[in-house]
């Protein structure tokens, strides 16, 4: 079997098993996404970490991306990668503003720091993270700079005088 | 130390905070330390980061694709030509081109020159915050012949912007080849020296072995990834697993490591050194002829020089500049091994000149999150010892 069809097959078999939560699976550019409602998450996650064809051992990153004005607002990706299969899946989620995303943290711990740069950069607040606080910005910094709303020179203050006034 | 009976409560210590950094010689950049200190005992350490923090992909949102380039630059400064590999290969991805033959090759060398770069100083620093001064002063010596050779290939010696979208700014010339053949010739016995320094270093072994013991379960499941990820044994390096430009056709071995320490660490970079000599040397034997850059003139502008002798050139010339080029809908990531581990890139857009969203895959970032994990229980000293042995750069960490 080629990788290619190897590949449709085991995604199929991902595809059966969660047939209600997944809502599409794409390849673009040999990369593959999983769309998943929200509430799955952590199942797929787990499933996708412990069947034998698929052991994403590695987490790569978790980011989010602000599609406003559409709703749900935003998407968050969490990429995974296999060391001893060698082959990469995205994870992706939507989730409104104000809702929470899963945190993947009791899978992979090092979910840890890119969950606090994407809460730190967009808003998005994960349940179930140890220890949810800013990463880059200082602590009582306010808005979420990568939000598409947000001014590319930030807002006016004493220490900002090139920014935008705040309506 | 602590001593429970009673009678020698005198030695108990009270809990110390330490805040080692943000301005600290040997914090490699603008790092913070919170440390929990009994004694001399490390009880927790929190980095704090961020100090370097510019926006970069705040800035990447509001730029033409051919404009983000200089800014990958500015990630890892100690090898820029990584940076730009990363980031072009993700929007030749979207783009769906493949460059010339003779630019991968190019490409490659440029990428593990940047990584003998790299080591070197990562090398030299961490010797200079164990207190081994000659070794840096050795290490930016030989890295000198490598920042010589960049500035005959592109003219900048640190911040290159040496790879576009489509392939490559100049052409590999006799020049650049006689140096790299030097520097293929000269390296190895210069890395033998500095083996004789370290390797067998009574202090540098005390220093170093049995310090900051990763295990290969901890490290993957933290995200390491790079050098630090195969001192622990594990076998993965994106150059042998997904080969990307011509890695596939050229020999060369993994560097792997088997007790995780921060001796390991220091082992498995001075092999890939070596290992990156002899991938230099196999792209100089077998770098066709041939054009460096896709015939595509939207992509890649035309030579300066045709620009003022043909009026479609022109034309080509100013488009490009003004209004840069459309990439098709689409997300797709891009990951390269970079000297400090996996550098991705993942690009959304949204069909125009600009990225919709562009996120970096920082191994910086995702390493330094290891530390507070590795060294309770150690030595104050050995934090040191472990936060270099895992070689963090924070303009790629804080972004």
């Amino acid at each position: 079997m080629s990788r290619i069809e190897k590949q449709q097959d085991i995604l199929s078999k991902l595809k059966d098993s969660f047939s209600r939560d997944i809502l599409d699976i794409t390849a673009f550019k040999g990369d593959v996404t999983v769309l998943v409602e929200k509430k799955a998450v952590l199942n797929v996650c787990n499933y996708l970490k412990d069947d034998p064809s698929f052991r994403m051992n590695y987490l790569v990153d978790v980011l989010a991306v602000d599609h406003m004005p559409r709703s749900p607002r935003f998407d968050v990706i969490y990429c995974l990668y296999s060391i001893p299969k060698k082959q990469r899946i995205r994870v992706k989620t939507m989730v409104a503003e104000g809702e929470s995303a899963p945190s993947v943290t009791g899978i992979w711990a090092g979910a840890d720091w890119p969950e606090r740069e994407a809460y730190d950069m967009f808003g998005v607040v994960f349940e179930g993270h140890p220890d949810l606080s800013r990463i880059y910005l200082p602590d009582d910094w306010e808005g979420f700079p990568l939000r598409k709303d947000y001014p590319l020179r930030g807002y006016k203050d004493r220490y900002n005088p090139y920014g935008e006034e705040k309506e | 130390m602590i001593k429970d009976d009673n009678e020698n409560d005198l030695l108990a210590t009270k809990e110390l905070t330490l805040h080692l950094g943000p301005q600290h010689p040997s914090s490699h950049g603008v790092l913070h330390l919170v440390i929990g200190l009994q004694g001399e005992m490390v009880t927790s350490c929190r980095p704090d980061i961020g100090y370097l923090h510019r926006g970069t992909e705040k800035i990447a949102e509001n730029l033409l694709y051919h404009q983000f380039v200089p800014y990958t630059d500015r990630l890892d400064y100690m090898c820029s030509s990584s940076n730009n590999l990363a980031y072009v290969l993700a929007v030749e991805k979207l783009l769906d081109i493949e460059v010339p033959e003779r630019a991968k090759y190019i490409r490659v060398i440029a990428a593990e020159l940047s990584r003998i770069a790299g080591h070197l100083i990562g090398i030299g620093a961490w010797a200079v915050d164990l207190g081994a001064m000659s070794i840096l002063l050795y290490a930016i010596r030989e890295r000198e012949m490598v920042l010589d050779i960049f500035e005959k290939l592109c003219g900048a010696r640190m911040t290159h912007s040496y790879m576009r979208v489509g392939g490559v700014r100049y052409d590999f010339n006799k020049v650049c080849r006689e140096a790299c053949e030097e520097l293929v010739r000269v390296l190895p016995a210069r890395v033998d020296e500095y083996e004789t320094i370290l390797t067998g270093n009574r202090i540098w072994l005390e220093r170093n072995k049995g310090v900051g013991f990763i295990p290969p379960e901890l490290a993957i499941s933290m995200g390491l990834s790079g050098p630090a990820l195969r001192a622990s044994g594990v076998n993965w390096d994106i150059r042998k697993d997904e080969p990307y430009l011509v890695y596939d056709r050229l020999a060369f071995d993994v560097a792997l490591g088997e007790n995780g320490d921060c001796f390991d660490r220091y082992m498995v970079r001075m092999v890939e050194i070596r290992q990156s000599l002899r991938i230099v040397q196999q792209c100089l034997a077998g770098m066709p002829d041939g054009p460096i850059n896709v015939d595509i003139p939207e992509i890649v502008p035309p030579p300066k020089q045709d620009v003022y002798r043909n009026m479609e050139n022109l034309i080509h010339h100013f488009k490009y500049v003004s209004q840069g080029f459309k990439v098709p809908e689409g997300e797709a990531y891009a990951s390269i091994e970079a000297p400090k581990g996996e550098l991705g890139v993942f690009i959304v857009s949204d069909g125009s000149e600009r990225p919709y969203r562009l996120k970096i895959r920082a191994p910086s970032f995702m390493n330094l999150q290891t530390l507070g994990r590795v060294v309770n229980g150690l030595y104050l000293a050995d934090v040191i010892a472990v936060l270099s042995s895992l070689d963090p750069v924070f303009g790629e960490c804080d972004k």
